[in-house]
């Protein structure tokens, strides 16, 4: 044993220790849990990744199953892997949640989402933006003499590259609807 | 055949099915439906704190002492916000708590009504679940959930809040039985292939160690059992955290003492010198590890605890088995008796003898004073003078309350009460409430601190009124001790703000209340007046003058590793060799 002699009056110790013992890698992963479809329970949900300091890069949520309550909330998070483990082990604990999946790591998933693009311009540009839209097998849903909004479902990396491209060319809005995710094939 | 009745009456009813028998609470406009339903019943016995904080402590000493869950009833409001320091240490403590709130009628939720508050949101955080109910048809049902939530898996205390208009309303009552089982059915049995490879590191462990914690007291008397009989047999060395204290008897042969920041240096080297550390239900707290790069670098180590998120969250371990203690222990025993009870004999006997030199550090002396009553000694004298006793303390927390966890001696579980992950001053005096009720025979001690002691004074009151003889035996040194030696150690003796200055006269206090008042401050007097506030048949504040800046040794600095301790004063403010220095 080595005695520990401190100088007094040295304030570095303070009552934590205040290295981070996990700066290391971060990953991202999608993960599906499956809900109770009661009150409060998106709060649960919410309250857990803000209260231990977990990220959420996107959430969605709806009901999957009337009769049975249930709904389906998608989160894409990330964190060095020994977080994601307690993510995942936190979001066990509580109680209305019944299933957590890791997408990312049962096996090859699809990951959708959807977003809508109100672009204004006229002219050129407007031409462009249509015909750049059509490459991106994006939708036409609603339409005035001087914008467009267009309908887009995909991977978000193709959401955001579009979204890149009608930038330049008046894009003045977007809602995204966050990743919806499910495992591929039977599993 | 139903039963049809008030929503209010259900909830007595629900709480006799639940085999409840005292409910710690304080009424209130959005309540007064229940204690009307209280009024007219003898089943169970409602005990009227001062205060909602001192109900929620006093139904965790209950939970603690018993086993069973503690049960708080409060208004709306003001009641629940108050409830909130006392759910947060059962949270962190894993206790088992119902807590029923009132809350305004349902129509009138949302528009900042008398005495609203949203309680299940207060309270998402701080419970284990919680519900608002608004339907009385569904009220039976979640009181009886709420009980399966709180005491299954690892225990925690829940929240039922409940809307006036609930309470009147009438429907049909629900019996356990007919109560939807809840999906929630933690795993009990730890996996068969762990067990077997944990039964492996046991055979061949050279440095073992058993570090042992909370949740073997929280799997109950089974648990304790099959501990005591896994280290009698192999012989191993165990060490425990403030919380596991008592399941694994102090005079036991195995008994290294607690281990951690204020551990004993025999605990602390030997889980930093180990091969194989055997966690069973404790939680690699950073009161516990100190430095984490630095802790216990050489061993392989296995984990047994009922909550998956315990599991790898702060250390990562080769062994992590999901279950109750009591089950995989039981398992674990089978399978190494089965395989012909093996050990390394040789090398753990040449490992103790190891521990032995260890021990002589004697890190537990201090110099004693003919003429001021160190704390230490104090303890000392009133673990001497009570451990014949069907005895059982609780602490508030600070100084005195590690000097009591090294210097008092816990023979049984549930004996020991302190408020170990949050760290609630306040709560020792209405816990020590809840275990006399539990246990109206038994001799039940508070080791306060003066200053901790005032946060729920009020709570004597209660143990006047049900004349429970609850012992407070304060160990004043007028200062916020434990604060007042982190500024001498670490922050230049600049005792900002930690002086308990203007005290009460707590003789005076005690007789003001009805209770009985001592004081001490002579060495020699001390065993004397222990003994007559043990002989005191009423509640009694004994105010114990002690030395004001005695330090609590031995200490291992937050970010330390567990071989680097601070002994004594004597190390305090020497010169710093280099590689003794601070590693920031
Ligand atoms: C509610 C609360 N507030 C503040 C603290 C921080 N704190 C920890 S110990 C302590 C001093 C306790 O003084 P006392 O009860 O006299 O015990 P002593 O350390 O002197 O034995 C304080 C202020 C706490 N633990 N709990
Ligand atoms: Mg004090």
């Amino acid at each position: 044993m080595s005695p520990l002699k401190i100088k007094k009056g040295s304030s570095r110790h303070s009552a934590y220790d205040l290295r981070d013992p996990n700066a290391d890698v971060i990953e991202t992963h999608t993960l599906g849990v499956i809900v109770d479809n009661e009150a409060g329970v998106l709060a649960r949900v919410i309250g857990l990744f803000s209260g231990r300091g977990y990220n959420i890069e996107s959430l969605t949520v709806a009901e999957i199953d009337h009769l049975g309550h249930r709904s389906r909330i998608t989160i894409v998070t990330t964190g060095t892997p020994q977080v994601i483990e307690q993510i995942k082990a936190q979001l066990g604990r509580i109680i209305p949640v019944h299933e957590v999946h890791d997408l990312t790591v049962e096996g090859p998933t699809v990951e959708r989402e959807l977003a809508l693009f109100k672009v204004a311009g006229k002219g050129d540009a407007r031409i462009e933006a249509l015909r750049l839209a059509e490459i991106f097998r994006a939708n036409v849903v609603d339409s005035t003499l001087e914008s467009f909004v267009f309908e887009m479902t995909g991977t978000s990396e193709k959401i955001d590259a579009f979204a890149e491209l009608m930038r330049p060319l008046g894009l003045s809005d977007i809602a995204r609807t966050g990743v919806a995710a499910l495992s591929r094939g039977m599993a | 055949m139903t039963r049809q009745m008030s929503g209010a009456r259900m909830i007595v009813e629900a709480l006799k099915d639940q085999g409840v028998e005292v409910i710690f609470g304080y009424p209130g406009g959005a309540v007064l439906p229940i204690y009307d339903e209280i009024f007219q019943q003898n089943d169970i016995r409602h005990i009227l704190v001062r205060h909602e904080q001192g109900a929620v402590h006093a139904a965790e000493g209950y939970a603690r002492s018993t086993g069973k869950p503690g049960v708080v009833l409060v208004t709306s409001g003001p009641g629940a916000t108050n409830a909130v320091t006392g759910m947060t240490d059962a949270l962190m403590d894993s206790i088992p708590l119902v807590v029923l709130t009132g809350q305004v009628p349902t129509f009138m939720i949302g528009n900042d009504a008398f005495q609203e508050a949203d309680t299940v949101g207060i309270t998402r955080p701080c419970t284990k679940h919680n519900w608002l109910v608004k339907d009385t048809n569904r009220l039976a049902e979640t009181i009886h959930q709420a009980f399966h939530i709180a005491t299954t898996g690892r225990p925690g205390p829940v929240l039922v809040d409940i809307p006036k208009d609930v309470q009147f309303a009438t429907a049909a009552y629900t019996g356990p039985k007919a109560a939807r089982v809840s999906h929630y059915q933690p795993r009990l049995k730890g996996d068969p292939d762990r067990i077997l490879t944990l039964v492996e590191m046991i055979e061949t462990a050279e440095r073992p160690i058993f570090y042992t914690g909370g949740g073997v007291i929280n799997s109950g008397p089974r648990a304790s059992a099959l501990l005591r009989d896994l280290v009698a047999a192999t012989g191993f060395p165990l060490t425990s955290t403030l919380m596991g204290l008592g399941a694994y008897p102090a005079s036991g042969k195995s008994w290294l003492g607690m281990l951690g920041m204020h551990g004993l240096v025999e605990a602390n080297l030997a889980m930093h010198g180990c091969d194989v550390m055997i966690n069973i239900g404790a939680r690699f707290d950073d009161r516990i590890t100190g430095r984490i790069a630095d802790f216990s670098p050489k061993s392989r180590k296995a984990h047994i605890d009922i909550d998956q998120s315990s599991l790898n969250k702060v250390v990562h371990t080769e062994v992590p088995i999901l279950g109750d203690v009591s089950s995989v222990l039981e398992d674990l025993l089978a399978v190494w008796k089965a395989r012909g009870s093996k050990t390394n004999a040789a090398a753990v006997k040449k490992w103790w003898m190891q521990i032995e030199q260890w021990k002589k550090t004697r890190c537990l002396a201090y110099t004693a004073s003919p003429r001021i009553i160190k704390p230490q000694y104090a303890l000392e004298r009133l673990q001497a003078l009570t451990a014949g006793h069907d005895r059982y303390i609780t602490t508030e927390v600070g100084q005195h309350q590690m000097w009591a966890a090294q210097y008092l001696g816990f023979e049984a579980p549930n004996r020991w009460m302190t408020s170990g992950g949050l760290g609630t001053m306040g709560y020792g005096l209405p816990a020590s409430i809840g275990v006399q009720i539990a246990h109206p025979d038994a001799l039940v001690i508070n080791v306060a601190g003066e200053a901790s002691f005032l946060m729920n004074m009020q709570e004597m009151g209660t143990a006047v009124q049900y004349r429970l003889p609850v012992k407070q035996f304060i160990m004043n040194n007028e200062r916020l001790g434990m604060v007042r030696q982190w500024q001498e150690l670490l922050h230049g003796e600049r005792y900002s703000q930690s002086w308990s200055e203007a005290l009460p006269d707590f003789v005076k206090l005690a007789e003001a209340f009805g209770a009985k008042g001592m004081q001490c401050s002579d060495p020699a007097d001390l065993d004397d007046a222990i003994m007559e506030m043990i002989n005191h048949d009423g509640p009694v504040i004994f105010d114990c003058l002690v030395e004001k800046h005695e330090n609590c040794f031995p200490m291992i600095p937050s970010g330390e590793p567990h071989n680097k301790m601070i002994l004594s004063d004597g190390m305090v403010g020497g010169a710093i060799s280099e590689s003794g220095a601070v590693l920031v």
